[in-house]
């Protein structure tokens, strides 16, 4: 589905991803581990296609086109949904009037017919009612005055509605509780699906409790360093970022051809 | 990197065209390029007016011939040439129709290519319409019915005829024609406009609206509006304007003055969308306009709301004179200026009145070259103990060549006076667009989303259809902004 190849992207000249190769396949779950810094949060931007950051080399295949020549809103309309790690407010516009604009923009782009008031009302509130929102919550303006629980929880409702069939989770679970986590979480378990994959970024093994990944893997200064198991993530616990960023530099270098550094 | 930007798609959406640019050609009865007090005689003799008013015109010429051009708003064009200007232009009629089967039917194509409903249908939104064409109402609609009331609503000249009593009683009482040079101009040459009269106790049961045309080149447009809500009476008023596009600028110096009784209250909305001038500031209308309302009776309330989103320069002042006690007024705004356009916008609350409250609403959203100015003044006077005024400056800036400016006057001279004043200055943000686009919306749909975000507060004053009218005007103009 997605294919990450020798991905080099800068921001302001300054390089952050140095060489990176993912490769997700339908109905499966990846996450992606590192320490602040590592280039965690510019992948899933320039996935997305942020053009605060500047893409220098490599490739992205998505279902064989090139994912980094389409549009910010032609992605999103194929599939790929970004929870943002920081939920931007917009003021003025409530919520319901802009899921309900994104949720038309892409049925539409799949052919399918658009929700009116009513349809639409009763689907964001039973998507809602899972993810433990209030109505109210419909009638607010955009994240405006919500707390970084309500973000989060509406980023997931965002994901339910959508239904893209490649989710990238950004940090989603920073600044939450146990029970907040747990929601956000079941919310993300939900959409678990054989057509659907899943990129879980994360800096806490924690989330890894709930979501259950079928490969991690370790970013560090712009690349992947490691991949593997579950087991990797509690390893990660145990030691900590300084033994995989002293481990990743030992097993990288022989094979990566000098690619980065 | 191929990705269109949310920047540069902004770029393209900036650009759209007029829609109301396309001209009507009609025989028009013209008078020649100039102002003189003969041409103001023959303005009056056209229009068969009493003595009283033409001379209440020559007395105002002669008041505007010591005056100067005003020089200090935020604006910038040149000097205007006032003999280069047409004072009185009419599509040719013989005897003036008398219903709508007799107007011209090009003239009811152009107001049906506007949206205008003038016909029957109109019935339907339950909106009477006065058209005024250059200088000239071509009709009104719905006379009868508002007759069964005992409201009048027709056109300025046809009061002059059927009711001058109420013309000498009222005219120029709120806004006399010495109050500043275009009102000085206006009250000379003036050539139509709409009135309304509602009797003590009645509410006016729909909704009145005038449309106002531009049409005859070279032509400045100079109407005149007098609203009058005697005791207990209400009523809301709508205006539309648009003009065809032209290379050359155009003058449109308007008045209008609001009359509110005792516990009378008048609700007027304006959606503006006059030529703008093309993306590199040719041609377009000046539009210049003096509005107030006079509070006059204790209880009384006047509203003004306005979509400001036409115009090469606006140059506007909607104010309230709060003269009776607990009397109220409000500002809702909305002024848009994108490429060249110019806009320095605002109000006057004036406090005389006991325990009167105003409210200012006022949202500027620049983009382009465009420059947005709120000017406002709040003044409550000595006697008016325990006024209250809230005023809210918001600016929206689309890009980085745009200018958005505030310049709120406060002058409180009775110490129990509450003034509260907030301003925000913000910028559609890349990380907005970007979070809307990543939902799968366009930059187009993004902007206009955040836009209209932006305005609802103001939009939902105004009566239903014409939000919806403002919301998809404001996106049109908009298309072709950010740099």
């Amino acid at each position: 589905m997605l294919d990450i190849k020798n991905l080099k992207a800068s921001v302001e000249g300054k390089d952050i991803l140095k060489g990176l190769d993912l490769q997700v396949k339908a109905g499966e779950v990846h996450a992606i581990m590192g320490p602040n810094g590592s280039g965690k949060s510019t992948l899933s931007q320039v996935l997305a296609g942020r053009d605060t950051f500047q893409v220098d080399g490599g490739s992205v295949t998505w279902d064989g086109q090139d994912l980094l020549a389409m549009p910010i809103e032609e992605r999103a309309r194929a599939g790929l949904f970004l929870a943002f790690q920081y939920p931007v407010e917009i003021p003025g516009v409530s919520n319901a009037y802009f899921l309900k604009a994104a949720v038309n923009a892409i049925r539409k782009h799949r052919g399918l017919p658009e929700f009116d008031a009513m349809d639409f009302l009763t689907r964001v509130k039973a998507e809602m009612k899972a993810v433990g929102m209030k109505e109210e919550f419909l009638y607010r303006a955009v994240n405006e005055g919500f707390s970084g629980g309500e973000k989060k929880r509406n980023e997931v409702l965002q994901m339910a509605l959508l239904e893209p069939r490649l989710a990238i989770l950004d940090e989603t679970d920073s600044g939450l509780d146990i029970d907040a986590l747990k929601v956000v979480a079941d919310g993300v378990n939900r959409l678990r699906s054989p057509d659907r994959a899943l990129i879980v970024i994360t800096h806490y093994q924690r989330l890894l409790d709930y979501i259950v990944p079928d490969h991690v893997h370790v970013l560090s200064q712009g690349r992947i360093v490691r991949s593997g198991g579950r087991e990797l993530a509690l390893e990660l616990e145990e030691k900590g970022y300084g033994w995989i960023g002293d481990a990743g530099e030992i097993h990288a270098a022989p094979p990566a051809a000098g690619g980065a550094q | 990197m191929k990705t269109a930007t949310p920047a540069r798609k902004i770029d393209s959406f900036l650009d759209q065209e007029y829609s109301a640019g396309f001209e009507t050609l009609l025989e028009a009865d013209t008078l020649p390029k100039g102002l003189s007090e003969d041409v103001i005689r023959v303005i009056s003799a056209k229009k068969g007016e009493p003595e009283f008013l033409l001379e209440w015109r020559l007395e105002a010429y002669r008041r505007w011939l010591t005056m100067t051009a005003p020089k200090w708003a935020a604006v910038d064009f040149p000097d205007i040439d006032f003999q280069d200007i047409v004072y009185y232009s009419a599509p040719k009629k013989k005897d003036g129709p008398k219903s709508l089967d007799e107007v011209d039917p090009e003239l009811l194509k152009t107001f049906e290519k506007l949206g205008v409903p003038l016909h029957e249908r109109a019935r339907l939104a339950g909106v009477a319409v006065d058209a005024v064409f250059d200088s000239v109402s071509v009709a009104t609609t719905f006379q009868k019915e508002l007759g069964e009331h005992g409201i009048i609503f027709c056109s300025f000249s046809e009061a002059v005829k059927t009711h001058p009593e109420l013309i000498r009683q009222y005219l120029g009482t709120v806004v006399p024609p010495s109050d500043n040079f275009y009102a000085a101009l206006n009250s000379a040459v003036f050539s139509d406009g709409s009135f309304v009269f509602i009797p003590k106790g009645v509410k006016c049961p729909m909704e009145l609206s005038t449309y106002f045309r531009i049409n005859a080149r070279d032509t400045g447009q100079f109407e005149r509006t007098l609203i009058i809500a005697e005791e207990g009476a209400s009523v809301s008023y709508l205006e539309g304007c648009t003009a065809p596009m032209r290379d050359e600028n155009q003058l449109h110096a308007a008045v209008v003055e609001l009359i509110a009784l005792d516990d009378a209250k008048i609700k007027y909305s304006t959606v503006q969308n006059w030529y703008p001038g093309d993306k590199d500031g040719i041609g377009g209308i000046y539009n210049f306009v003096t509005k107030r309302g006079d509070c006059r009776g204790a209880r009384s309330h006047i509203s003004w709301t306005q979509v400001e989103t036409g115009s090469a320069i606006t140059w506007k002042y909607p104010s309230v004179i709060l003269r009776g006690d607990d009397s109220v007024g409000d500002f809702h705004s909305v002024a848009l200026s994108n490429h060249r356009q110019q806009a320095d916008t605002g109000t006057k609350m004036i406090h005389m009145g006991r325990n009167t409250k105003s409210t200012i609403l006022s949202k500027g959203i620049s983009a382009g070259r465009g420059s947005n100015t709120f000017r406002g003044l709040v003044r409550i006077s000595p006697k008016a103990e325990g006024a209250r005024n809230y005023t809210q400056c918001d600016s929206l800036l689309i890009g980085d060549q745009c200018a958005a400016h505030t310049f709120p006057t406060i002058e409180a001279r009775n110490p129990t006076a509450h003034v509260e004043h907030e301003a925000t200055t913000s910028r559609i943000g890349e990380d907005q667009l970007f979070y809307a686009m990543q939902r799968g919306l366009t930059a187009e749909d993004a902007v206009s989303m955040i836009v209209n975000g932006f305005c609802r507060e103001v939009f939902k004053e105004l009566p239903m259809e014409f939000a919806v009218e403002a919301q998809k005007l404001l996106g049109v103009s908009l298309e072709g902004s950010i740099g």
